[in-house]
Formats: C-alpha cells, sequence, structure tokens
C-alpha cells in the first residue's frame, strides 16, 4: 500500500508516457487535473492486487474522447459521475476503483475519481500499456462483462449501456454517444470482484510507471544513463537507436495511423527501422525484417533525456531510442492474442515473443 | 524610405532602406529605457542621410516583457471563462507562478457558456452572469480583463458578446478576447488573453514613448512593431497584443538572412558569441514551433520560430587538457579577453585565427598552437553545427545554409547537410533589415466538419478570414496572399472534424496606415 500524492504525478506522467508506446495524448493537463484533484480532496491510496480485500467491489473507470478536444474543454470529473451512475444502476458500492488502461494520460481518471470519492484505487489496470480501443482490456479477455457500463459528461448527462452483445458492440455505442456529449466522457464499467481483479488484471503498473518515471528523473539529477535506468526499472532491451528521417501519418476512422522511419546511429549506423502504429506502435522492423510486434510494447524515448516521444510529437532530426518490452503474460496466450496480437491489427505475422536477456 | 530598428540585449541596429537597397547602418549600446537607444540609432542614420523622406518605421522590441518578468506596472486583470458547466476542475491561472498571478491581483470567474469542437454550445451565454462578473470587476478597481470562451476559435460569437456586455458596463475597462491572439489549447490561449491585458498600459506606454522620441527627431512617419512571426502590427494593435513581440528578435534576424542571401528556403546558422541558433526557412519566413512556450513561468501557446541552440559561439572558452569546449564564453569580452586580442583565454576565435580560416586581431599571438589539435577542435565545432542544422531540418535533403553573426568565422564553406553555403553583407545588421522588410499578416484557425462542408471549401472559407485579418492589420488588400496552410485531423472524432490554419501575408498599405 502506497499514497499517491502530488510528488508522484510528475514521474508517473512519465512512466506512463512511456508505457503509451507512442499513443497517450498530452501528459500535461492530466497531470495538472490529478494534482489540482489531489489538492483539493487529498491523496490517493494505493493498494497491490494481492491487498485488495475479498469482498471488495472494484470499478474500473477510465476516458473516452478525443484528446485533441480535451485540450480544449479539460475534463473535469466526468469519471466520478460515471462512478455514481454505474453504483445507482447496479445498486451496488464501490469499495476500490482500478484504472482502463495505464499507457499515456488515461489512468489520471481513476486517480480524480478515487480522490473526489475518497476511495483507493488498485495498483493494475486493464492494459499494461496503452492500446486504440475500449474492449483491448485484459478483464474482457478473461470473461468480466464490459455491462452495464455508465458514461458521463461534464453537463449532467448520463447513460447507462445496459447490455451488448461484444464488448466491440459496447465501443460502438459509447462512442457515439460520447460525440453527442463533445467528446470528452469518462465511462464507468460494473463492479469486479477481488477474485476477479487478481485474475484478469495486469498488477502493478501504476508503481511500474511511478519507478520508470523516477529512473528518469534520477538519471536527470545525478547526470547517469537514462536508458539504462529505465531498463533496470522495467526489464526490456534496445531495439534500436537512430535519428527521425520519415513520418507519414493519416487519419482514418479517427485513427491516426501511420509509418515512422528511424535512421541508425552508432551501433545501428546503416540500418534503418520502420514502426508501423495506429495511435500506438505496432510492429517494429529492422532493415525489413520484424523485431517486435504487438502485444510486446515499442517505446520511442529521446536517446539523450529518456523522456517519451509520443507519435504526435515525432519530426524529423529526432533523436530516439526504441525500448522493446515484454507483453503483460494475459495478452501472449491465445485468448489475449486474439484481442490483441499481430492478426488483430491486420498483420499476416505471428506474435514472437521478445526475448529479454535474464527473463 | 523605411527605417527598421532592432533592439537586442546588448546593441541598437537601425538600417535605413530604400527599396531593395540598404542606404545607411547604424548600431548603438541598448538603453534600459529603451527609447535612448532608439533614438541613439535613428539619429545616426539621419546624420548619414540627411533630409531622407521616412515613409515607415518599423521597430523590433521585445521590451514589453520585461515588465513581466520584473512583475512591474501590471494592470490589475481579471480573467472571465465561458465554459460552465465544463473546464471547472482547472480553474484559470490554476498553474501560474504565485507571485505573477498576486501582481495581476488573481481575478478569475467563471460563467455559463462556451462552446463544443463541432461548434454547439455546451449552454447558450449567461449574460447576467457575464453582467455580474463585469460589475464585479468595476467594484475591484479592475483594469483590464481576458475573456476566453472554450472553442473560441471555432466560434467567437460568446467572446464577442461578452466583451459587448462588459463594455456597456464600463467602457474604460480594456478588454482582450482569447480568439484574437489564439490557437487551440485552453489554458494556453486564456494565459496568452491575460497576459496581453495586464501589458497593457506598459505597451501602450512604450509604444507613445518611441512615436513621441520619433516625433521630436522630425520623423513624421507611421510607426509598427515587429511581431515573433516575421510580419508588422501598428500601434494600436501592439498594445493590445504586447506578448505577440516576444521573439520578433531571432525571427527579425532569420528574416533579414532571408533577404540578405536572396534564400527563401533553407536553414539560417546565426553564430553568436555565446551561442548559435539554427532555424529553418520556409517561404522566406521561420517555421514556427509546434511546442508550448513559457514566458515569465506562464504556459502560452504563441508561434515562436523553432530553433536549435548550442552553447557554441565565437566567444567560447576552449580548455585543452582536459579538452574541453564551452559552454562557458568570454561573450562581449571577447576583443579583450581572446589571445589574438592580447587577452589570456583560449577561445574558439583563436582556433579559427590559428588555422587561417579567420583574420581578426594579432595572428602570431596563437603561433604556439597544435594545429592538429587546432583542426580537430574545429572540426568538433563543424560536427555540432551539422547536428544542430540537421536536427531544424524538414526532411533529408541537402538544403542552402545562411551564415550570420560575428562568429560565422568560426565555420568553413563546407557544411555536411548543405547544398551551398552563404555568407551575406550585412550580416551583422540582419534583424534591422528584418524589421524593415517586414509585412502585414493575418492568421485563422478554425474546426471543420469536411463531412458537411469539403475540404475545398474550408480552406476557401479560413483563407477568406486570414486575408482579412491581414487586411485589418494594415496590409494592402491587391498584394495579400495565402503563404501557409496547414491542416490537422482531429483523432477518435469519425465525422472527419479537421483543424485548418491559414496564413496570410501582404504589403504595408501605407496610404491608408496615417495614424
Amino acid at each position: 500500500m502506497w499514497q499517491a500524492t502530488e510528488d508522484v504525478l510528475a514521474p508517473i506522467a512519465t512512466g506512463a508516457g512511456i508505457l503509451g508506446t507512442g499513443g497517450g495524448g498530452n501528459p500535461y493537463i492530466g497531470q495538472l487535473r490529478a494534482r489540482q484533484a489531489i489538492k483539493r480532496w487529498g491523496p490517493v491510496t494505493v493498494l497491490a492486487p494481492e491487498e485488495v480485500p475479498e469482498d471488495a467491489r472494484v470499478i474500473c473507470v477510465g476516458g473516452i474522447g478525443a484528446p485533441t478536444v480535451g485540450i480544449e474543454k479539460v475534463r473535469d470529473l466526468q469519471s466520478y459521475h460515471a462512478l455514481r451512475a454505474i453504483e445507482e444502476f447496479t445498486g451496488e458500492k464501490a469499495t476500490a476503483l482500478i484504472s482502463n488502461e495505464i499507457g499515456g494520460s488515461n489512468s489520471v481518471e481513476v486517480m480524480i475519481a478515487a480522490a473526489k470519492a475518497g476511495l483507493p484505487i488498485v495498483d493494475a489496470d486493464g492494459m499494461g500499456r496503452a492500446f486504440p480501443e475500449f474492449q483491448m482490456k485484459t478483464f474482457f479477455v478473461y470473461g468480466v462483462p464490459c455491462c452495464p457500463m455508465a458514461i458521463a459528461d461534464e453537463k449532467g448527462n448520463s447513460i447507462i449501456i445496459r447490455e451488448t452483445i461484444t464488448p466491440a458492440w459496447a465501443e460502438r455505442l459509447a462512442r457515439s454517444a460520447t460525440i453527442q456529449m463533445g467528446c470528452v466522457a469518462c465511462y464507468a464499467v460494473a463492479p469486479m470482484s477481488a477474485k476477479q481483479v487478481r485474475n484478469t488484471a495486469v498488477p502493478n503498473t501504476l508503481s511500474l510507471a511511478r519507478d520508470l518515471g523516477l529512473a528518469v528523473q534520477d538519471a536527470h539529477d545525478t547526470g547517469g544513463d537514462p536508458l539504462a535506468a529505465i531498463l533496470d526499472a522495467c526489464p526490456g532491451k534496445v531495439l534500436f537507436s537512430g535519428k527521425v528521417v520519415d513520418l507519414d501519418r493519416r487519419t482514418t476512422g479517427g485513427f491516426a495511423r501511420g509509418t515512422l522511419a528511424i535512421e541508425g546511429l552508432d551501433e545501428h549506423g546503416g540500418s534503418r527501422m520502420v514502426i508501423d502504429f495506429q495511435n500506438e506502435n505496432l510492429v517494429a522492423r529492422v532493415d525489413g525484417e520484424i523485431v517486435c510486434t504487438v502485444p510486446d510494447l515499442i517505446c520511442a524515448v529521446a536517446t539523450d533525456g529518456g523522456e517519451p516521444v509520443t507519435t504526435e510529437l515525432m519530426r524529423y532530426g529526432l533523436r530516439v531510442t526504441v525500448l522493446g518490452f515484454p507483453a503483460p503474460a494475459l495478452w501472449t496466450t491465445p485468448q489475449g492474442l486474439a484481442e490483441a496480437g499481430p492478426h488483430h491489427f491486420g498483420y499476416d505475422t505471428e506474435y514472437i515473443p521478445l526475448q529479454v536477456e535474464g527473463t | 524610405m523605411f527605417i527598421g530598428v532592432d533592439v537586442g540585449g546588448t546593441n541598437t541596429d537601425a538600417v535605413l532602406m530604400e527599396g531593395s537597397h540598404m542606404a545607411g547602418a547604424a548600431k548603438v549600446p541598448t538603453t534600459a529605457d529603451v527609447t535612448s537607444g532608439i533614438v541613439g540609432a535613428v539619429t545616426e542614420l539621419l546624420k548619414q542621410s540627411p533630409g531622407a523622406p521616412i515613409d515607415a518605421v518599423m521597430v523590433g522590441t521585445t521590451h514589453f516583457t520585461n515588465a513581466l518578468l520584473e512583475r512591474r506596472d501590471l494592470a490589475p486583470t481579471a480573467v472571465l471563462r465561458l465554459c460552465l458547466p465544463a473546464t471547472q476542475l482547472l480553474p484559470p491561472l490554476v498553474d501560474w507562478p504565485d507571485e505573477l498571478k498576486g501582481a495581476i491581483g488573481g481575478h478569475t470567474f467563471m460563467v455559463v457558456g462556451g462552446n463544443e469542437f463541432d461548434g454547439r454550445e455546451i449552454s447558450s451565454l449567461d449574460r447576467k452572469g457575464v453582467r455580474d462578473a463585469a460589475r464585479e470587476m468595476v467594484s475591484r478597481g479592475i483594469r483590464a480583463a481576458a475573456v476566453c470562451g472554450v472553442f473560441s476559435p471555432v466560434d467567437p460569437r460568446h467572446e464577442d458578446e461578452a466583451a459587448a456586455i462588459i463594455r456597456e458596463e464600463t467602457p474604460d475597462l480594456r478588454v482582450c478576447l482569447s480568439h484574437e491572439n489564439g490557437r487551440m489549447g485552453l489554458l494556453e490561449r486564456e494565459n496568452a488573453a491575460v497576459l496581453n491585458a495586464c501589458l497593457g498600459d506598459v505597451a501602450r506606454r512604450t509604444v507613445r514613448g518611441i512615436s513621441e522620441a520619433l516625433n521630436q527627431l522630425g520623423i513624421d512617419a507611421p510607426l509598427f512593431m515587429s511581431q515573433n512571426d516575421g510580419t508588422l502590427m501598428d500601434t494600436d494593435f501592439a498594445a493590445r497584443f504586447p506578448v505577440l513581440t516576444i521573439s520578433s528578435g531571432p525571427t527579425n534576424s532569420m528574416r533579414g538572412a532571408a533577404w540578405l542571401s536572396g534564400i527563401t528556403d533553407g536553414i539560417v546558422v546565426d553564430v553568436g558569441g555565446t551561442s548559435t541558433d539554427v532555424g529553418a526557412l520556409v517561404k522566406g519566413f521561420p517555421r514556427e514551433s509546434a511546442v508550448a512556450v513559457h514566458l515569465a513561468g506562464v504556459r502560452t501557446n504563441f508561434r515562436i520560430p523553432d530553433m536549435v541552440s548550442i552553447a557554441l559561439g565565437g566567444g567560447t572558452v576552449v580548455t585543452p587538457d582536459p579538452w574541453r569546449m564551452g559552454p562557458e564564453s568570454v561573450g562581449y569580452r571577447l576583443t579583450d579577453e581572446a589571445l589574438v586580442f592580447g587577452g589570456k583565454t583560449l577561445t574558439t576565435t583563436d582556433l579559427a585565427v590559428a588555422s587561417g580560416r579567420a583574420d581578426v586581431g594579432a595572428r602570431k599571438l596563437v603561433k604556439g598552437l597544435d594545429s592538429s589539435q587546432v583542426e580537430r577542435a574545429l572540426a568538433e565545432i563543424r560536427e555540432r553545427v551539422e547536428t544542430a542544422v540537421d536536427r531544424v531540418k524538414l526532411s533529408g535533403e541537402d538544403v542552402p545554409v545562411v551564415l550570420v553573426g560575428g562568429g560565422s568565422i568560426l565555420l568553413g564553406d563546407g557544411l555536411a547537410g548543405a547544398s551551398e553555403v552563404l555568407r551575406p553583407e550585412h550580416a551583422g545588421v540582419a534583424n534591422a533589415i528584418g524589421a524593415a522588410i517586414a509585412q502585414v499578416g493575418g492568421q485563422m484557425e478554425r474546426v471543420y466538419s469536411l463531412e458537411t462542408g469539403g475540404r475545398a471549401e474550408a480552406i476557401t472559407d479560413c483563407s477568406a478570414g486570414a486575408m482579412q485579418r491581414a487586411v485589418t492589420a494594415g496590409a494592402d488588400p491587391a498584394t495579400v496572399e495565402v503563404v501557409d496552410v496547414e491542416e490537422v485531423p482531429l483523432t477518435y472524432v469519425p465525422s472527419n472534424a479537421t483543424l485548418v490554419r491559414v496564413r496570410a501575408v501582404g504589403n504595408l498599405a501605407l496610404s491608408s496606415s496615417g495614424t
């Protein structure tokens, strides 16, 4: 058990940015909102999955909408309102909250709802990274129903999606409502039991984000090697290092899709990495050969500072190092891969787990 | 003839331009009050060309913003956000430094209003709420107000209405509207409006001071100020949007370099005494940065040139053992401290002289330097500049590189990534030339739904708005043209909503601007 205070928000934002694998949006607003919530309602208690009481009712909350809208119509307490709506509908009060997605700035929503409601949060989430679609959560892969689900806006509107035939339908309906609500809504899903949390959530991801952020910060303060510090905090490997030479980005179906090309420097001189992305990085190739695919994490960080570089911030000339981290085990089973493996994203290739020394 | 003046941290430069011919130049030390330095430089110019007919004076200065850094003469300012029931968790001024917030009074109001991303209203504007806020401002003795509506760049009507209500209540209160100076990003745009509002008094006084001083010199021509994007604003506009001057210095320098070299697309490398600034020119204008800019600790989204600075210049100190260059620099004391000038400090300039690349000071004073060491050091300097050039480039293609600044003697004529290396004459006053040749611009940014309207229609509409703004700002309508169109699709919004941003510029309309 630990306390999420104002001090840990900056490291969490950095770490969540790395785990965001290229997606995740603007970290500034999210961090500021979490800071404001903690200032107003106090720090948030974080429970390890094994510390969640047996009779707990754990509700997953998250944001849904458009990051580009979120910098203009800044979110308020939508996650709290969605929480109250689902509690009222199900007649069950939450005793703890859990994040939908650790990667990027989405995990902020759970902290804000928890601070306002005075509830603890579980040190875990439904992805262990970032993914572009709502239904790509380990909870749903392992049998937790995604409905009923509440969606709330900032105006006082909330709706319940009572039942859908698949989680993908829930995403479709939720997104339509979200657009009408003005694109910065939040959702809350019916309560999970402690057992469900322990079996279906990716564990210890908030503390991992914090530790990654602290590693970068510490390397910064002491003049250490930030890349080594990151790999110390989370086992993984350097896939490639070089400079960005090309970025082909287009928006189709509401997603930012495209490719990023990096020309190797130093030990990777003479080689070229190409990364395909759909909001998040999906497949990395070096000289045409696949070196890492989803659900493993492909994370670009600034070579000299270790800060995460999102696809939005990529541009010609940036010096980046691409790190690979093995996916959480829940994603590498046949069920996990069916939902978030290379095939799901339209690739012909099989998932080949990233090999990392010492694991 | 035009007079261009650039007030730098150290020197105030002025040039007299007759069409595309430079008829005179002057350099004097910058003074604390700014105005005396300008008067000194202009007086020197007029001495060189007595009786020259002056049609306009263009001044680049960042003086307005000093008041922010020193937190003096700031007007008590109210912030009125039109947003409720949205965006309450982060109230106005939320991330401001406490001292600065205190200096302007920390007066914030939020009322019902604002828009959605697609132009719908979040709620209709609470006119009574605005009126109540305005009365409260009056009772608190507030002199300036910033009004910021959610998604006002999409639909500015709530801001306009709120301004009208405030003026009804208190005609003397100066109102800044966020949609007039900003792009998407509520907090950053709101902050920019607040900074403009609180600096209004200082800006008005400074502009009037310069104007009166020029009149006393017998110059009866209109005065214009340089803004960050390399265009001009008239004095009224400058008093309303003073923060638009914050990076006029580097912008003028790059624009001047473009003009002097005839290069409109390429890279400008400005090697000073302490640092080297590298930026990209696109159609004769500096490419703008996409990242947030902090001013006196306040996050804003002003458009400033996207530059890479490295701590390396003509005065950079070199230590032989262990071998190291910089970041320390002797700066303006170069002519006292460098070896070639009889000083005791080994600097990069000494290396350039030792190698025969430059001829300043006395070469015999650096005879003892190990020539292979000198060559290695100069190669390292070249590599560091080449890396910076590469970082500001838009693509991998070789492009022309323009070298300006006194420290450019450190560099030879070969640079990796450069298709050619140019060293224009008069590069020492490139900044003042940049001020003198500036045009008048206008910018417009809106979100369009391409499903209902179509792309071409959206761009036409946005272009018309930008061109109208350029004319309003003082451009000759016959010369206004669109120089930049940017489209940013909004992700996760399937209705094909796209942010369109258009910039237009035109020549100064002299006949219609006789203020």
